[in-house]
């Protein structure tokens, strides 16, 4: 038995990003005592990559702007499939969320009146993301940092500890929520210090996971080595669904040369301040992908498009601008096709659309991104971009006005751990305001289901910490595989070599970039799941040397476990859903299907008594059901046109 | 541009490993491929020959600063080192940041730069203006957009003499990057810290130690952001202290203007 | 370079370039415009040839001036300054630039080597910057520069001045004149691109939305300030070639080329 460290908090948040710190200000706020533990140093979490700006229908730029709109526009991205109650409050909030921002000293660009420069994106129907250059993300994330400092500030000053009422342990690994024996409510966190190796366990009745996404079991990813999918497999193994795990969303533009840097994203504002697609036949091919749900929406010809950036109320925009979804799928069409670039992408050029000084001013560090790391002045030559995983839309399964998670008192999720406000489909800019709208509420109700449980906290009981442990140390002890055989005969336990955790992640992004990619079919899907089962089987022998002191190996080893419990739910969920829609793009099932609009498939543990030792590594550990999402509210409906809803509504839905 | 022709080659790395016990540089002959950046040349090394060894890293595009290290003697980030700046006999020499206690391999404890954060006191909002009522001007808010512009990655922090070289002054002075934080503030249109009685600029020179900036410019010479340290921030800030304590017409004007009001 | 648990490496520092070249051609330009100054500021000769002065005589303020007609020399100084003239007023131009925001880098770098290049180990076992005497002094660089801006302005005159023949005839012009064009531009260049005055014309202010004027003035100052390096270094050769074009006039090892 291990004695481990205990500590006790109010409520604890898992992740750092954008949703866990606005998290953890708010239940600070509301008087929680409340530890913040991440996997990265304080203020580098995977919110500093976002660019284009924060979606918000402040109005600032074009006043016809407002939360209704910004509503319609989040439902047809992400292709009606949304939980509509987030989407509204995602909606309503928004503003308040970026104003309440300023307040703690951020610095957004400004318009020549003095307020928030608002920008056009992708989807959105008028220019409504605040933004700070092409930086936004790491606006975001610097002040919520330094608003945390200074409510640590007025802690010290009051108790003479900084760390007294909020405290990051930073560069830590989470890899269990611990519940109470008896009533099964969330009691606490398994937790080590990826420095020391150190294991600690954090007491507190509730859990927000805040941990973001899930790219890096893709191969070609914008997403950074966090983002393997801890909070969805902590949820997972707690006993709470996800939601719609087959929707990924492929950001159209990433980087695809040098192959080292292949996946990094090219921001959406590139193209929403001018930057237009091109073929190797210099044709702008996004004209010939207009889709019947959006012909009303878009330019049909360049000219139009182009008249379009100065006078938007006269025009139509360009098909540049259309969801990621679509963008993406054009572009892989092309490439397909044979119209690629040279390093297989298509080409998206604003050196012939703005001048140089404009273009260094409002896309700085896109233009430092490609002088330094592919040595292009995207002044003077087109980029090459191609599709890019950029970001989950599925996720925990969580109430709507709470962000509490379904079946496990005491567990909350935001941010991108997160499932259904966007759909099958994320808007550009609704990922920013979508952390900072429900990181608040999960850290409002958390501290208010804290405060309300009182004296009677949850209890972890010993064994739960000692099974944790045991789990966390086994790549210590990991042998060979049984089939090891030699001429002599098998090998001894000792003297086979263990699994390369490297190599299984490997073999695992490439399974699900050729398998479950972007676009899907039966067959391969199938193919993954066995591929997924063989690995599974594989990665229990995952080994690694040395000791446990920042030993990234061992890191790996255990993010294993999350990777492949996630990319399960979205092969398995990807198989299920017959239709195309948003996120996932069906060969063999192309049309959308209005029959699956109301269905939500949701994730689940297959043997959730057990732990996944119990769990027969073949077939499988994800169980998949059926839900029929609520009938979006009539008052809500009445916003859209009934001939928009025709396209997405089955019949019956229409007249209820 | 083309990929045809096999570009890669083998490089010799030295490597620093070992811990707060003491270490060493450890010699690798690895692969260097078309297009790549130091960090995947040590990633290559995970991979391949030394799975146990430490790095910090994250978003692998020099937007978190997380990757610092000393390449060749010289602060950098990993991931924005690219290996075709470096010929291909080279011996490239890879350690940790030398001004942080060593925490394993290429990983340092960076926690005085948590400490010094906390150190300065944070954005003071305006009296009397609600959310959504802000308004500030481009021109007004550019300065201290270009310091907001840091990705911490405290490379400043690490190549600046005052603490690299002598240890004892870390208590004293907060460092470039913290030193740049007061300026971002004071230089911010809305915040009003001097209202609150807080006098950011008397405190860079009293509490934060800007008197030891000799303005030899190391950490704008190492800013992976390119951000005007020296320029911009440091010596604006010690020409606000000098309003304070010693421009002889600053002093005189305020001698005559106050006379009336006395 | 040794603390607390910092990496165990010996070596003060592993840069594999040419890093000593800086500093070194820094404290090389540095100390040949010392000797030379020196020399002439001490030598209290050929300093002046009609219709043209050293800078490094000028304004002249001690009986023991040469007569230059029209020229800057008051006899503030009686007779008892036996000493060169130059150096009563060298001491505000040495004071500028010895406070100067880039001299400073220059000559910490270059003489003191603290640090002599960027990760480079200093040699010196203490430090406190210029919080102490005599570095707190370094604040002093506003005074010098509210000096220098006078003597620069004389040094103007000093060039309208060079538009007179040898009998003081005006409209003409020789390659002297020409020099001291050149130098002043870069004099004066040189004054307006220094912190301190990018600091006083608008840097100090809160909100540049209210003073569009110093707003302006502040921008063009800054883009001169960007080029503060390259600009102490050009006037600092030009002034010395300048006083070593009047030296080699008065001494009649040149003669001045007119042009009209």
């Amino acid at each position: 038995m291990t004695t481990v460290e205990r500590q006790q908090w109010d409520v604890v948040v898992v992740g750092a990003g954008g949703a866990g710190l606005r998290a953890a200000i708010e239940a600070r706020e509301q008087g929680a005592r409340t530890a913040v533990i991440c996997k990265s140093l304080f203020g580098k979490a995977h919110t500093v990559m976002a660019e284009g700006g924060i979606a918000a229908s402040m109005g600032n730029v074009n006043d016809g702007d407002n939360w209704q709109v910004h509503f319609r526009d989040t439902m047809r991205g992400g292709k009606f499939l949304n939980q509509w109650r987030m989407a509204e409050l995602h909606a309503q909030e928004a503003p308040d969320r970026v104003w309440e921002l300023e307040t703690w000293g951020a610095l957004f660009d400004r318009t020549r009146d003095g307020k928030i420069s608002q920008r056009n994106f992708g989807g959105h129907e008028y220019p409504r993301l605040a933004h700070v250059g092409d930086r936004t993300g790491l606006e975001l994330i610097r002040t919520l940092q330094q608003k945390i400092v200074s409510l640590q500030q007025e802690d010290f000053k009051e108790h003479g500890d900084y760390e007294a009422g909020l405290k990051v342990f930073q560069e830590c690994t989470t890899t269990r929520i611990l519940k109470d024996d008896v009533d099964g409510k969330v009691a606490g966190i398994f937790s080590y210090e990826r420095e020391s190796g150190r294991f600690f366990v954090i007491e507190a009745p509730t859990v927000i996971l805040a941990t973001g996404g899930i790219g890096k079991s893709f191969k070609v990813t914008s997403n950074s080595w966090e983002y393997t999918g801890d909070g969805h497999a902590l949820a997972l193994l707690a006993g709470a669904p996800l939601l719609n795990m087959e929707f990924v969303q492929f950001h159209p533009t990433g980087m695809v040369w040098p192959p080292s840097v292949k996946g990094i994203l090219v921001t959406e504002s590139v193209r929403g301040d001018g930057g237009v697609l091109r073929n190797s036949e210099g044709k702008r091919f996004m004209f010939d992908y207009i889709p019947d749900v959006f012909k009303e929406k878009y330019a049909e010809s360049e000219e139009e498009g182009d008249r379009w950036y100065e006078d938007p109320d006269r025009n139509r925009r360009p098909p540049e601008l259309l969801p990621r979804d679509e963008v993406a799928r054009a572009i892989n069409s092309e490439v397909k096709a044979g119209r690629g670039s040279p390093h297989g992408g298509v080409f998206l050029d604003v050196s012939t659309r703005m001048p140089a000084d404009v273009i260094r001013r409002r896309l700085p560090s896109m233009y430092h991104q490609f002088k330094e790391l592919a040595d292009v002045d995207i002044t003077a030559e087109a980029m090459e971009v191609g599709p890019t995983c950029h970001y989950v839309m599925g996720g925990i399964a969580v109430e709507s006005d709470t962000a509490a998670a379904l079946g496990v008192p005491g567990l909350f999720a935001a941010g991108e751990v997160a499932g259904g406000m966007h759909g099958s489909n994320r808007l550009g800019g609704n990922s920013l305001s979508d952390l900072l709208v429900f990181g608040r509420r999960a850290g409002l109700h958390a501290a208010k289901y804290a405060a309300g449980l009182g004296a009677e906290r949850p209890v972890i009981e010993d064994s739960q910490i000692d099974l944790a442990a045991a789990e966390a140390l086994r790549p210590f002890s990991a042998e060979g595989p049984d089939e090891t055989l030699t001429e002599e005969g098998p090998l001894p336990s000792t003297a086979r070599p263990a699994e390369n955790p490297y190599t299984l992640h490997q073999e695992l992004q490439q399974a699900m970039n050729d398998l479950v990619g972007i676009i899907r079919r039966e067959e391969e899907m199938a193919t993954a799941l066995k591929r997924l089962a063989d690995l599974r089987v594989r990665a229990r022998r995952a080994g690694v040397e040395g000791h446990r002191q920042f030993n990234p190996g061992w890191h790996l080893a255990l993010d294993m476990r999350n990777m492949l419990l996630v990319s399960e739910c979205i092969a398995r969920s990807a198989l299920e859903r017959t239709e195309s829609r948003g996120g996932h793009t069906r060969e063999d099932y192309p049309g959308m299907d209005r029959g699956w609009r109301k269905v939500n498939l949701l994730s689940q543990l297959a043997d959730p008594t057990g732990g996944l030792a119990a769990t027969d590594p073949v077939r499988g550990q994800i169980r998949l059901v059926r839900k029929e999402t609520e009938p979006i509210r009539p008052d809500l409906l009445a916003l859209f046109e009934k001939e928009e809803l025709v396209k997405y509504l089955a019949e019956e839905e229409l007249y209820e | 541009m083309s990929t045809a022709a096999s570009t890669s080659y083998e490089a010799h790395f030295k490597v620093w490993r070992g811990d707060t016990d003491g270490g060493g540089l450890e010699d690798f002959k690895v692969e260097v491929n078309d297009g790549e950046v130091v960090l995947d040349i040590i990633h290559r090394l995970q991979a391949t020959q030394a799975p146990d060894l430490a790095v910090r890293w994250n978003c692998k595009a020099g937007k978190c600063g997380s990757c610092s290290a000393e390449i060749n003697g010289r602060p950098r980030l990993l991931c924005m080192t690219r290996m075709s700046t470096f010929s291909r006999e080279e011996t490239l020499t890879v350690t940790p940041l030398r001004a942080f206690p060593v925490v394993r391999d290429l990983v340092t404890d960076v926690g005085f730069n948590y400490t010094k954060a906390r150190e300065v006191p944070a954005f003071v909002p305006p009296q009397g203006l609600g959310p959504g009522e802000y308004r500030m001007m481009q021109e007004d808010v550019d300065r201290s957009q270009e310091f907001r512009k840091c990705i911490e990655c405290f490379l400043c922090q690490d190549t600046c003499h005052v603490v690299r070289d002598h240890e004892e002054n870390k208590s004293a002075f907060a460092g470039p990057r913290f030193l740049m934080r007061v300026a971002e503030l004071d230089m911010h249109p809305l915040d009003s810290a001097a209202e609150s009685g807080l006098e950011r600029k008397k405190t860079a020179q009293d509490e934060h130690g800007l008197g030891y900036c000799n303005i030899t410019k190391c950490c704008t010479e190492v800013c992976p952001e390119g951000i005007k340290i020296t320029d911009n921030a440091l010596i604006p800030l010690k020409e606000r202290a000098v309003d304070r304590k010693y421009d002889p017409l600053v002093w005189l004007g305020n001698k005559i203007r106050r006379r009336p009001g006395a | 370079m040794r603390g607390a648990g910092r990496a165990a490496i010996a070596a003060p520092h592993l840069r594999t370039d040419r890093w000593w070249l800086q500093p070194a051609g820094t404290a090389a330009g540095l100390f040949a415009f010392i000797v030379y100054s020196t020399w002439r500021a001490f030598a209290n000769a050929d300093y002046y040839a009609a219709p043209y002065v050293s800078p490094f005589y000028s304004p002249c303020l001690a009986e023991n001036c040469e007569p230059m007609k029209g020229g800057p020399n008051w006899e503030i100084f009686g007779s008892w300054w036996g000493l060169s003239p130059a150096l009563l007023i060298l001491i505000f131009p040495l004071g500028f630039r010895l406070t100067c925001y880039y001299y400073r880098k220059a000559y910490y770098r270059g003489f003191w080597a603290s640090p002599p290049a960027c990760a480079v180990a200093e040699p010196h076992k203490k430090y406190s910057g210029e919080t102490k005497f005599p570095l707190v002094f370094q604040n002093m660089h506003r005074y010098f520069f509210y000096a220098a801006v006078p003597v620069a302005g004389i040094l103007t005159y000093d060039t309208v001045l060079a538009f007179r023949d040898e009998n003081y005839e005006w409209g003409h012009m020789g390659l002297g004149t020409l020099v001291f064009l050149v130098n002043i531009v870069l004099i004066w260049a040189y004054t307006l691109s220094c912190h301190s005055c990018r600091h006083i014309v608008g840097g100090k202010l809160k909100h540049f939305s209210k003073h569009p004027v110093r707003y302006r003035t502040w921008q063009w100052i800054g883009k001169l300030n960007a080029r503060h390096m390259l600009l102490a270094w050009a006037s600092l050769i030009s002034v010395a070639l300048a006083d070593l074009y009047v030296y080699l006039v008065a001494s009649g090892a040149f003669d001045d080329p007119r042009f009209f």
